[in-house]
């Protein structure tokens, strides 16, 4: 057993693995209670219809089927409605209309899962069509059908928001020697997370307690959500403890609130019995919170010799039928303003207008922090674009352009405070890994013989960590997070946090914080995550917030715990505070080292011999309040090979240098870069939801969305610079999301940059072979 | 609906099991929720994600699209079977140790697949690691430390056979 503390920087191997590599896991799927029912739900196969009746005597007919539950029913309690984080509302079930194909019409109540399945089957509902709009577009024209008639505002525009400087934006266009400008689509995609979501709701009538077990990423939110919602029925929130189990996967998608869970809710306070919902494959991936879905148009103003001045965007965001995406409230938009991205803009202008269609709610993210990728792809795409249309060579374009490392802290024009950055490092390291030059001098050999051969980079710049309290809250929520640390008297440790791994290590990352901080071995560190009843408050894990807020609030709790430790120890080794120095683990008297106390031993005096006047124990919390975000960054590179005959698109190689700070887990770290290295390459290549006219959903399933395999995943290369986080306590920055959001860039501009000289300039992901093979047909390189 | 049960006798993981069971019942719901061997998860409904891949008489399935009236008379092995008398399969050290696996989700039946490619294939390549777990989706890792851990396998139980009699 390594009884070492190891701390930051170090490839500690996971504590978390020893249960999952046993298929001893508990995700919400395995817990089973005494006496619990299971619901299924119906689901509409219209995209907009009217309910005319709902038939449910043939389910109720079942054995072991017990009631089926409707939108009629629900309004009774003032449960048909809830609200969503966006002030919105969104239908539980609906009374009358349906409003996207897959939306929830009905819950079956049954004994068993499959005859909860039976039930669903047996449920006849009668529907009358309606006129479906699944571009936003149209949705925005004169006479289109307004799919929202329970709100005042008869429209299906659902806000506008803008940021910068439109008039200097303006100006600076009108003078510019270069103009670009690009419609950029950012298909629909989904999380797709292994697991869906699911939950056990279990009411105990006689004390009046809800306990839910749910996959959440954010369990005191929910808490709070559902002592709002249901707080007319008697739900209390000190009565309500949210367990969020071992999830598998969240990505953004165990966000929101799904109909489902307050239908479980609602029926175990109805029978008195523990009630789960486990939802399939495809209605996750039909009917929970989509990403992405930005119409976008950019412009780009440059002089002649390169130097960007000016950027100006307008998007169109598709919400779907209902706004429930979970932006910070004063971020519709979420963080899209991130959008000028790594260079030095002298003026920027952009604006968003939120549109309903009919199609499942939209605006969840993908692995990124708050619309950051659609950011991020847009001006990665458009650097290139203009540096091709100079004729500049894309990494010299970036290099002229890059905010410079001594402007730092940078100002951006649209509001942001970058807190770190060396953009010139990143790139030019990520250049030499991969042999820059060399692929150029190919490239030129190649395309003289009429091979296709592209490079592509993307150096972004992210923002993440939500959030400083004077700008950032969810539902009146400050986004601060939290830690609170207990030792034993044996020098033990239990850490509780207010965040929620999903698969990201946290037993192991925090554990190492407080290893870092304290000198306590991790194998000495248990932390806990998950439980309201046990943990204190925080928002949850998403936008990469878990180390910059969370991981902060361990180091300032294990900060705090040192404080009184010095207290104790200059008492038990009769010394002034003053003169006692700290090194890794224990307190010992300046010039002479052997007189010291260990953590251990000071841990034990906290309870058996704490001096007068303080008080007995060592424990602390901590609420961290971040001072700014962070800005992780970095450069990306591809390689690919286009075969000419079937438009088939290779990736050859990939690297990617990450700067996330300093680094605690340098396994995890890389880790966390090869998945969303992936997540970028599955909406550049493959993955995308579309709908037909009727709002038939394409795409439903893992039949129709690829998600890549082992064998399309090249075996990335990655690397690092260190650029810490001047006001993160342990100046790091966070690296969940940063692969997500850098690499579908690298891999468009690296096709792009491949068949420039036929006179392609832009396709929109997913670049499929079907929509290279078209343009290379139309231009006659292939037949 | 259905009113005939059928028994059925299947060994997991040594373990004979008699149960009357549905004609319909899925054998990853025979093994999830009969034997509580929640181990083997559920990803999808089309056969596309492997979460649910067992081995049944030694061959990797996917337990989702077999009824367990199919596996009468077989031999089944599932995660919580790969690890004897307290010691973990080379398998999993190499998960563990490579860093393959991230929330878990996928890892059980990503082991299971692994653990079949080595019975047949000692010494695989990286393309053939890679085509043995096309089935098995991860959304987390990006796959290249799975291939890193059934490499780091592949490579202990060359050196160290499984003893006599031990893992079929
Ligand atoms: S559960 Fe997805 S293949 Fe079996
Ligand atoms: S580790 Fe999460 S799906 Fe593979």
């Amino acid at each position: 057993m390594a009884t070492q503390a190891h701390g930051m920087g170090h490839a500690v191997k996971r504590k978390e693995d020893a249960r999952f590599i046993r298929g001893k896991g508990t995700y919400i799927d395995d817990i089973k209670l005494p006496g619990m029912l299971y619901l299924d739900i119906v689901r509409s196969p219209y995209a907009h219809a009217r309910i005319k009746a709902i038939h449910s005597e043939k389910a109720v007919a079942i054995p072991g089927v017990l009631a089926v539950i409707t939108g009629k029913d629900l309004d009774k309690y003032g449960l048909a409605w809830m609200p969503t984080l966006m002030s919105d509302r969104q239908m539980v079930l609906p009374i009358d209309t349906v409003l996207y194909q897959s939306q929830e019409v009905a819950a079956v109540l049954a004994t068993e899962r499959y005859i909860a399945a039976d039930g669903v089957a047996a449920v006849e509902v009668e529907y009358e069509p309606l006129p479906v709009v699944v571009d936003p577009r149209k949705a925005l024209e004169p006479g289109a059908p307004i799919l929202r008639q329970d709100r005042e505002h008869k429209s299906n525009h659902i806000w506008h928001w803008e940021v910068g400087d439109k008039a200097a934006a303006d100006t600076a266009f009108r003078e510019a020697a270069v103009k670009v400008k690009q419609d950029i689509y950012i298909p629909r995609i989904h999380v797709s997370s292994i697991e869906t979501c699911g939950c056990i709701a279990r009411w105990e009538p006689v004390e009046g307690k809800l306990t839910l077990w749910m996959t959440t990423q954010a369990p005191h939110a929910i808490r709070t959500v559902v002592a709002l919602v249901a707080g007319h029925l008697g739900l209390a929130e000190h009565k309500i403890r949210v367990i969020a189990p071992d999830i598998g996967g969240g990505f953004g998608g165990k966000v929101p609130v799904y109909p489902g869970y307050v239908l479980a809710v609602a029926a175990s306070v109805l029978t008195g019995k523990p009630v789960k919902w486990i939802e399939d494959r495809m209605e996750n991936m039909q009917a929970d919170s989509f990403a992405r879905d930005y119409h976008i148009t950019a412009e780009l103003a440059a002089q002649k010799d390169g130097t960007l001045t000016a950027l100006r965007v307008k998007t169109i965001a598709d919400h779907g039928a209902f706004d429930a995406a979970a932006n910070p409230s004063k971020f519709p938009a979420g963080l899209f303003s991130i959008c000028t991205g790594s260079y030095d803009f002298k003026s920027a202008f952009a604006e968003v207008d939120g549109v309903y269609t009919n199609k499942p709610p939209g605006g969840i993210a993908y692995r990124c922090s708050f619309r950051v990728t659609e950011a991020s792809y847009m001006i990665e795409r458009m650097a290139d674009i203009v540096a091709h249309e100079l004729g500049m060579d894309p990494a010299e374009f970036r290099l002229k352009n890059f905010i410079p490392p001594e402007a730092f802290p940078y100002q951006s024009p649209l509001g942001w405070t970058y807190d770190s950055g060396n953009y010139q490092a990143a790139l030019r390291k990520a250049m030499e890994k991969i042999g820059y030059a060399d692929l150029r001098r190919e490239q030129a050999e190649k395309r003289k013989r009429g091979e296709l051969m592209g490079i592509g980079i993307s150096s972004f710049t992210e923002i993440v960590g939500a959030g400083p309290s004077h700008t950032f809250d969810i539902l009146g929520l400050k986004m601060f997070d939290s830690a609170e640390i207990r030792i034993h008297p044996t020098g033990k440790v239990v850490a509780r946090f207010g965040t929620k791994s999903q698969g990201q290590g946290h037993e192991t990352t925090y554990a190492q914080i407080i290893a870092h901080e304290l000198g306590i071995p991790e194998d000495d560190i248990v932390v806990e995550e998950g439980d309201t009843d046990t943990a204190p408050y925080g928002l949850g894990t998403y936008a990469s917030r878990s180390t910059p807020v969370a991981g902060a609030a361990g180091a300032m709790a294990a900060r705090k715990i040192r404080d009184k430790a010095r207290k104790i120890a200059a008492h038990l080794l009769e010394a002034h505070e003053d003169d006692l120095a700290w090194e890794r683990g224990k307190f010992y008297v300046k010039g002479s080292p052997d007189r010291a106390k260990t953590i251990q031993e000071i841990a034990f005096a906290a309870y058996t011999n704490h001096p007068q006047g303080l008080e007995a124990g060592l424990e602390a919390v901590s609420y961290y309040d971040p001072p700014n975000l962070t800005f992780p960054f970095g450069s990306y590179i591809c390689v690919v090979d286009i075969d000419n005959g079937t438009g088939e698109v290779k990736i050859r190689r990939f690297v990617a240098v990450d700067d996330c700070g300093n680094i605690i887990n340098p396994m995890i770290v890389e880790g966390q870069i090869h998945g969303g290295l992936t997540m970028g390459l599955a909406p550049a290549l493959y993955e995308e939801i579309t709908y037909d006219e009727d709002g038939n959903i394409r795409g439903g399933s893992f039949m129709d969305y690829l998600l890549p395999t082992a064998v399309e995943t090249p075996r990335w290369e990655t690397d690092k610079t260190t650029t810490p986080s001047p006001h993160h306590p342990l100046g790091a920055k966070g690296v969940g999301e940063s692969a997500t959001v850098g690499a579908p860039a690298a891999i468009a501009n690296a096709v792009i940059d491949a068949l420039w000289h036929l006179g392609v300039r832009h396709l929109d992901i997913p670049i499929t072979p079907w929509k290279v093979w078209k343009v290379l047909r139309e231009r006659g390189v292939t037949e | 609906m259905s009113e005939v049960a059928s028994r059925i006798s299947v060994a997991v993981n040594g373990t004979a099991h008699h149960a009357e069971v549905e004609p319909r019942l899925l054998l990853v719901h025979f093994l999830r929720e009969v034997l509580s061997l929640t181990g083997t998860h559920i990803g999808c409904d089309t056969t596309n994600c492997g979460a649910c891949t067992v081995l049944m008489d030694g061959r990797p399935v996917k337990s989702c699209t077999i009824f367990a009236v199919q596996a009468d008379g077989r031999e089944v092995m599932t995660v919580e079977g790969l690890a004897r008398d307290g010691q973990l399969h080379p398998i999993q050290e190499g998960f563990h140790e490579q860093h393959g696996l991230q929330c878990g989700f996928c890892t059980p039946g990503m082991m299971m697949t692994g653990y079949a490619l080595l019975q047949r294939t000692p010494n695989p390549s990286e393309a053939e690691i890679r085509w043995a777990i096309s089935g098995n989706l991860c959304r987390c890792t990006g796959y290249v430390n799975i291939v890193e851990a059934i490499k780091h396998a592949a490579e202990k139980m060359r050196s160290a056979p499984a003893p006599a009699g031990g893992r079929s």
